[in-house]
């Protein structure tokens, strides 16, 4: 095929090609409650139709793991957190930027949205995941 | 009283890894050791329910056709953790609904020697990024967007409420598992029955903050069966039989209501809750009449925010109530005095079949050396991930 090599974001809630890199969800266009990924109907309210929105970067930690045990080899001990987005929405991934430690996690600081390489595969595409690091920190 | 379930029959297998016998095997032993219990056999169900995880097709067909086919009709179920409460509840429904007066409930899983869950699927011959499944993951996300391990889940389950309240940290989810480790000492039927240290506990392998190795219930193989009966059955029983039964004061199921975090990561607190309120209030008691709780400890995280959901501790005492060492078994409430999951072990479809098993033996008053003497009211809880709640409420024939 030739080419350049492109990027492609690890899940497709995840918007690489439109500004800075973020997040977007269906918000449901009966009560309002998002969701990361395909919907056939609401859980909440049970409405039937959806309207993408774009989720903000920046949020708190609500909970976190450092996961040793069953780490994807290429991924090694990782930080796992739930992120509770400045507009309510919940996320989960990894906390970047800080070694894989339970002291190194502090749900007082305000964290936001960052993206790092996942992986290239043998078309020489780049899978792009996103993170949270503490605002300010790296990234 | 009229439209009461009772238990009449229980048995369980002991909790190994049983490489020297097949999953029919363990579901045969529970089951006919429930009805030789009962004193019944099964020419008189006239319903059963089997629960398995990971068993498929027509399993529970295949375990009638070990004890008895006599034509009958049979659930099979699954509802991860909570399969084996789930197949009570399908038999003690059919009796509240006059369809049958006698079932037998069966929970059975097969965790090692090779079981459906560990076939893993040969890696694709060419490797280039398109997106599957619902949100169109293009790499496993596993380690990416954190984890869905259950031992990490659990542990984000437990640092939540380490944020929310005081006085919990490692120190006291450790607690829990020193607690059960200690308990399943006095369990025959424990797949692990020695003790651990606080400091053997803390210092184990991590396997997700804050859960090491002994933390964590283990893959095991058992089984364990129920024998429900109506109310108008059990009059026509021997004294003996009616003697030792054992009354259902409440059977209640939840599932997961809407949360807009729990797509994120499981809640397994509200549907807790609301199961326990519930149940309370069909029994008409409180967590201040029960004796025992057996309780779903899938790891030592579970337990401790689960003291709070089922109220058993001042709301947001779970931290001091462990520190005061009231869920032991000579504490306040003894907390899985069998050991729990994370030492009784935990296969996954006879959990919530075992865990009435070992409440009712001590409402009976033959649980031996790890008796809890003159209990009268105990209660069990099981959460399955995904999720499905189920929490009894049982009590000791009167007289």
């Amino acid at each position: 095929m030739g080419g350049p090599a492109t990027q492609v974001p690890v899940v497709d809630y995840l918007v690489l090609d439109d500004g800075p890199p973020h997040l977007v969800a269906k918000r449901c266009d009966g009560c309002g409650a998002t969701y990361l990924e395909r919907r056939n109907a609401c859980a909440r309210c049970t409405a039937r139709t959806f309207s993408p929105v774009r989720l903000p970067s920046t949020g708190r930690i609500e909970s976190f793991t450092v996961v040793h045990r069953g780490a994807p080899k290429r991924v090694g001990p990782f930080v796992s957190v739930l992120v509770r987005l400045d507009d309510g929405a919940y996320v989960k991934a990894n906390l970047v930027g800080v070694p894989p430690e339970a002291s190194a996690v502090d749900c007082d600081v305000p964290v936001r949205v960052v993206t790092y390489p996942a992986g290239t595969d043998e078309d020489g595409t780049e899978a792009v995941a996103f993170g949270f690091a503490y605002d300010g920190g790296e990234g | 009283m009229n439209g009461d379930v009772w238990i009449i029959g229980t048995a369980m297998t002991p909790i190994r890894r049983h490489l020297d016998r097949d999953v029919l095997d363990l579901a045969t032993e529970a089951s006919l050791g429930a009805l030789d219990d009962a004193g019944v056999t099964m020419p008189d169900l006239q319903v059963m329910a089997v629960g398995s995880q990971f068993e498929p097709f027509t399993f529970g067909q295949q375990v009638q056709k070990q004890i008895g086919q006599t034509g009958i009709p049979l659930y099979n179920v699954h509802n991860a953790c909570a399969t084996g409460a789930t197949a009570v509840r399908s038999v003690l429904m059919e009796i509240k609904a006059g369809e049958a007066d006698m079932g037998l409930a069966l929970g059975v899983e097969q965790m090692t020697a090779g079981s459906p869950p560990y076939r893993v699927k040969p890696p694709p011959a060419r490797r280039v990024f398109a997106p599957e499944g619902r949100d169109g993951h293009v790499v496993p996300t596993e380690g990416v967007l954190g984890t869905g391990q259950m031992f990490g889940v659990f542990a984000q389950t437990g640092t939540d409420y380490a944020r929310r309240h005081d006085v919990v940290g490692f120190e006291q989810f450790a607690k829990v598992a020193e607690k059960n480790h200690a308990h399943s000492t006095l369990n025959p039927l424990a797949q692990y029955q020695r003790p651990y240290s606080l400091e053997e506990i803390m210092s184990a392998e991590m396997l997700a903050y804050p859960n090491t190795l002994p933390m964590c219930c283990p893959t095991g193989d058992g089984a364990a069966a129920v024998v429900l009966v109506s109310d108008a059955r059990l009059r026509t029983l021997d004294p003996d039989v009616r003697r030792r039964a054992v009354k259902v004061s409440a059977a209640v199921m939840t599932t997961d209501p809407y949360d807009p975090s729990g797509f994120a990561h499981p809640d397994v607190n509200t549907l807790t809750r609301n199961a326990a309120d519930q149940a309370y209030e069909r029994a008409g008691l409180g967590p201040e009449d029960l004796d025992l709780v057996e309780l779903h400890d899938c790891f030592a995280t579970a337990e401790l925010v689960h003291y709070d959901n089922l109220r058993l501790c001042a709301a947001g005492g779970a931290g001091e109530w462990i520190d005061r060492r009231s869920p032991w078994r000579d504490g306040e409430l003894p907390v899985n005095v069998s050991g729990g999951l994370i030492s009784k072990g935990h296969p996954i479809g006879a959990t919530g079949v075992a865990n009435l098993y070992e409440v009712a033996t001590h409402l009976r008053g033959e649980a031996g050396d790890r008796q809890i003497e003159g209990a009268r009211v105990g209660l069990t809880h099981v959460i399955g991930l995904g999720s499905a709640c189920v929490v009894h409420i049982l009590e000791r024939a009167a007289g």
